[in-house]
């Protein structure tokens, strides 16, 4: 296709429709909603980003000489606390999701535009309250809460954490509900269930977990509370308490939480790889309704963190199926991303490269979970690195890398501008070597024994501390990069045409940017998801792009 | 900390490390073959598919249910062995043999309390001996601790308010690290120590530079000293309260009709809230001993009821039974 620089007059779209401050802090706009959750997602993520890099320059030697014990332990909480509960869980939901969900089934907005702003709100809340815990003088439990520490020992900011995540909790609710009721209620006449995008299965699947399992957490912390003001006497021993209890509590919500995390990031990947080999994914009924399966099983594992907590012999033998089970329907979706490749046109944009990385990644933190899912070997494994490097494979090199090639992906349409394409694939590279050098020696040391949270470490360690730390350093640059590119083409990036992948998707067939309400008129789908047109069709694809960017008929 | 010819094993030094290392090989080979494979077939089809012509839209092709079964079927049978092998594993892990030599341990912040039933302690290390068979029993002062040992392959929490269990047979003479593996507050990274694996009669000579009371004969005087005695008798004959010679192991009739089997946590928990579980035909007049008893306590006044054993076959009935047929075994270290 020859270049061809569509002239983007003054255009009314959602971003030059009104200008000030007071048209963004009142706005309805879900695509607005999703900027300002962008914005305020990435100054957390900074923030679990310094901690992180605090963690790493500590380790890098044996001794504990940077940072004291005390400072240490809260470091490595408030990096989990900030990156879990204030990055991870609204990451791709609150920007990508309010962005898209309306967009690709031919909606105007969300069911319940004010609710969003709302959340947004709501999140923002509990976000100050958790700084102001971490400014007055942090808290040092571990992201975890275990009690009797919690409840009983910790002389740190714990209630003021707490309540910081319990009120962010509703955001996740409120946006959860928002989703559901929107897919349910709003889809555009044509967009039959099977017609979605699996973006919105995902998203649909989380938004269950998100309303079904945060009310727990909230339970959990509120019952933490009134345990460490009055020793009521339900997790702590010395009043009667049982501190396996909160573990059990604090399972129930924050490993579906994991999926919280990483469905979203199933959805883009799910997105990134048809669209970038032009194919209908392969299996698409199997890929849809293993999200709902997670999201489902995913309640019935909790267990499995409690394998070495005196939890019963028999009980630990039912989770570990469970688990086992649970990582079927994830093994059933990079299998078909897989083939869906297979015969396809493979283009190697910077979204496509992240979701390479994604599956090779996600492979390995799922694989690495087997290990842990392993009775006997969990009982060597648990609360070591091993467990560390776990996670991080699946929320670094999952959840980050899919939200950044959905970001890429994405920002012709958010933002109305290309990202520099040569930047953008140098840094997803980075990226990838800096994940894989930080967090591959941590299994080693793991299943050499080094246990995590550890401020001082025996020597022998070393070697596998030095190589995190350098590895560590490349990631923080892969990840600065983007940070620069993306502010710095929001002016001076080349315009985006309304269609720049020329793909068949709803929200691809509409101005990039959108106009406030998204479609000019309302969209009526005849095709089927990802159904790229003959070729000869395909040119009316790409005379879309050439267009005013205005939508077209469909 | 390695002395294996393969890189990246920890010193494998008691009986089931081995076999959880051979697990673990297996979950890393199935882990190392799909991960090549699938990034393998990834790199295959994304160079030899690459898009050629701008315009070029391949065949679409809708999906295959025999491949997906395929998929789903043979990954949850490697899956299921996995789950067999390591619940198989985890039973031994976890079921202490008979005939184990036991040994407490108390966890506070931030160090490991520990003493043989020869009455020898010691603080953050762990003396034992090869080919014999080890039961910690374990609780925790303060908050949760995990008592971990690497080159063991075991992994406990030690939790307060209840007791905990690990069992191990050293294979190697040797020592080893032990780390606390429950994030435990400030100085977590501090707590830990060694295990020392000594030769049998090494160890045999390390016992006998011994100079502290038995748990059993400390819990003997703290027995008379707190007024058990009063009630229960100087040998644990019974009286106004229940016979607690043989106690231990043993069924337990309580007055809700209820039966339990008198293990360690049933003792404690009578110590602490007798009211809790009275036993049949016994009034609730003990009073509780929270906060004046620790864990230590605790548990040489068990092993103290454990040592109480009835020489001559009576059935256990409450009420006066004749001293002599009685007799606390408590002096010579226990060898159960």
């Amino acid at each position: 296709m020859e270049e061809y620089e569509a002239p983007q007059p003054s255009r009314i779209n959602y971003l030059n429709a009104e200008y000030g401050l007071k048209s963004w802090l009142l706005t309805k706009d879900h695509k607005r909603i999703a900027l300002l959750y962008l914005g305020s997602i990435s100054f957390f993520f900074f923030i679990g980003g310094l901690y992180a890099m605090f963690i790493r320059l500590e380790l890098l030697t044996p001794q504990g000489d940077l940072l004291s014990s005390a400072t240490y332990n809260k470091v490595f909480t408030q990096h989990g606390i900030i990156m879990i509960f204030f990055f991870l869980i609204p990451s791709i939901p609150a920007t990508l999701g309010n962005f898209l969900v309306p967009m690709m089934i031919g909606a105007k907005d969300l069911a319940f535009p004010r609710i969003n702003l709302l959340s947004w709100y709501i999140y923002l809340l509990g976000g100050i309250i958790t700084i102001y815990a971490l400014l007055a003088g942090g808290v040092d439990t571990g992201w975890t809460f275990y009690a009797p520490y919690s409840t009983t020992f910790s002389n740190s900011y714990v209630i003021a954490t707490g309540l910081g995540i319990f009120i962010s909790g509703f955001s996740s609710i409120l946006t959860g509900l928002n989703f559901i009721v929107t897919i349910h209620t709003m889809r555009a006449p044509g967009m039959t269930w099977f017609r979605l995008p699996l973006f919105i299965w995902a998203h649909y699947a989380t938004s269950l977990i998100m309303i079904l399992g945060t009310p727990v957490i909230a339970i959990t912390i509120l019952l933490l509370t009134f345990e460490r003001l009055a020793h009521v006497g339900i997790f702590d021993p010395a009043v009667g308490g049982d501190p396996v209890l909160f573990q059990h509590l604090f399972w129930f919500y924050s490993h579906p939480a994991v999926y919280i995390m990483v469905l979203p990031g199933m959805g883009v990947v799910s997105e990134l790889i048809a669209n970038f080999s032009r194919k209908n994914i392969f299996g698409y009924s199997f890929v849809a309704f293993s999200s709902l399966a997670i999201a489902v099983f995913g309640f019935l594992v909790w267990g499995h963190h409690l394998f070495v907590a005196s939890q019963s012999v028999y009980a630990g033998m039912i989770f570990s199926f469970l688990s086992f089970a649970v990582a079927i329907p994830s093994a059933i979706k990079v299998f078909n991303w897989t083939a869906t490749l297979y015969k396809g046109s493979i283009s190697y944009e910077t979204p496509m490269l992240y979701a390479l990385g994604f599956i090779g990644l996600f492979t390995i933190g799922g694989m690495t979970g087997l290990f842990l899912a392993a009775l006997a070997v969990d009982v060597h494994l648990s609360d070591t690195y091993f467990v560390v490097a776990h996670f991080h494979y699946i929320m670094v090199g999952g959840t980050l890398l899919a939200y950044l090639g959905g970001l890429h992906y994405w920002w012709p349409k958010i933002s109305g501008r290309m990202y520099p394409e040569g930047w953008g694939r140098f840094s997803a590279l980075v990226v990838f070597v800096g994940f894989n050098l930080t967090f591959l020696p941590q299994f080693v040391a793991g299943y050499m024994g080094m246990p995590r949270r550890y401020h001082a470490y025996p020597p022998e360690f070393q070697v596998f501390n030095v190589l995190s730390s350098a590895g560590a350093s490349i990631l923080g640059v892969g990840l600065l990069i983007p940070m620069i590119y993306l502010i710095w083409s929001m002016r001076y990036g080349k315009s985006a045409e309304a269609n720049p992948w020329h793909l068949p998707g709803l929200e691809w067939r509409t101005a990039s940017p959108p106009p406030t309400e998204n479609f000019e008129t309302t969209p009526i789908v005849t095709w089927e998801a990802y159904e790229f047109a003959p070729s000869e069709e395909m040119e009316v694809v790409g005379r879309f792009s050439k267009s005013e960017g205005a939508v077209q008929q469909l | 900390m390695q002395s294996s010819w393969i890189p990246f094993v920890p010193d494998s030094a008691s009986t089931v490390s081995g076999k959880v290392d051979a697990l673990y090989f297996y979950l890393s080979g199935v882990t190392v073959f799909f991960t090549l494979l699938i990034s393998g077939v990834l790199i295959f089809f994304v160079i030899k598919y690459r898009r050629r012509t701008p315009y070029e839209i391949p065949r679409p092709i809708a999906g295959s249910h025999k491949l997906e079964i395929l998929w789903s079927v043979i990954p949850f049978m490697i899956a299921m062995s996995m789950f067999a092998w390591g619940a198989q594993l985890y039973f031994e892990q976890s079921r202490p043999p008979r005939n184990t030599n036991e040994i407490y341990v108390v966890g506070k912040q931030w160090m490991w309390k520990i003493q043989h039933t020869t009455g020898q302690r010691e603080i953050n290390e762990l003396h034992v001996p090869v080919g014999r068979k080890i039961k910690l029993i374990m609780t925790a002062e303060d908050t949760i601790h995990d008592f971990f040992v690497p080159a063991f392959r075991i992994k406990a929490d030690v939790v307060p308010g209840r007791y905990t269990t690990e069992w191990f047979e050293a294979t190697k003479a040797g020592t080893y690290h032990l780390f606390c593996a429950e994030y435990c507050g400030m100085n977590h990274s501090g707590m830990i120590g060694s295990v020392i694996v000594m030769e049998p009669t090494d160890f045999d000579n390390w016992l006998s530079g011994n100079s502290s009371l038995s748990p059993a004969l400390a819990g003997q005087q703290l027995f008379q000293s707190l007024g058990c005695v009063s009630c229960h008798g100087a040998n644990g004959e019974g009286g106004r309260g229940p016979a607690l010679a043989g106690l231990f192991g043993r069924q337990v009739f309580l007055n809700t009709g209820q039966t339990l089997k008198a293990d360690e946590a049933y003792i404690r928990e009578s110590i602490l809230n007798p009211q809790a579980k009275l036993v049949s035909g016994f009034g609730p007049i003990m009073p509780t001993f929270q906060g004046q008893v620790s864990e230590e306590q605790l548990l040489q006044i068990i092993a103290f009821i454990k040592s109480l054993q009835i020489v001559n076959p009576q059935p256990a009935t409450p009420g006066p039974s004749p001293a002599a047929s009685i007799t606390a075994t408590s002096p010579a270290p226990a060898t159960r």
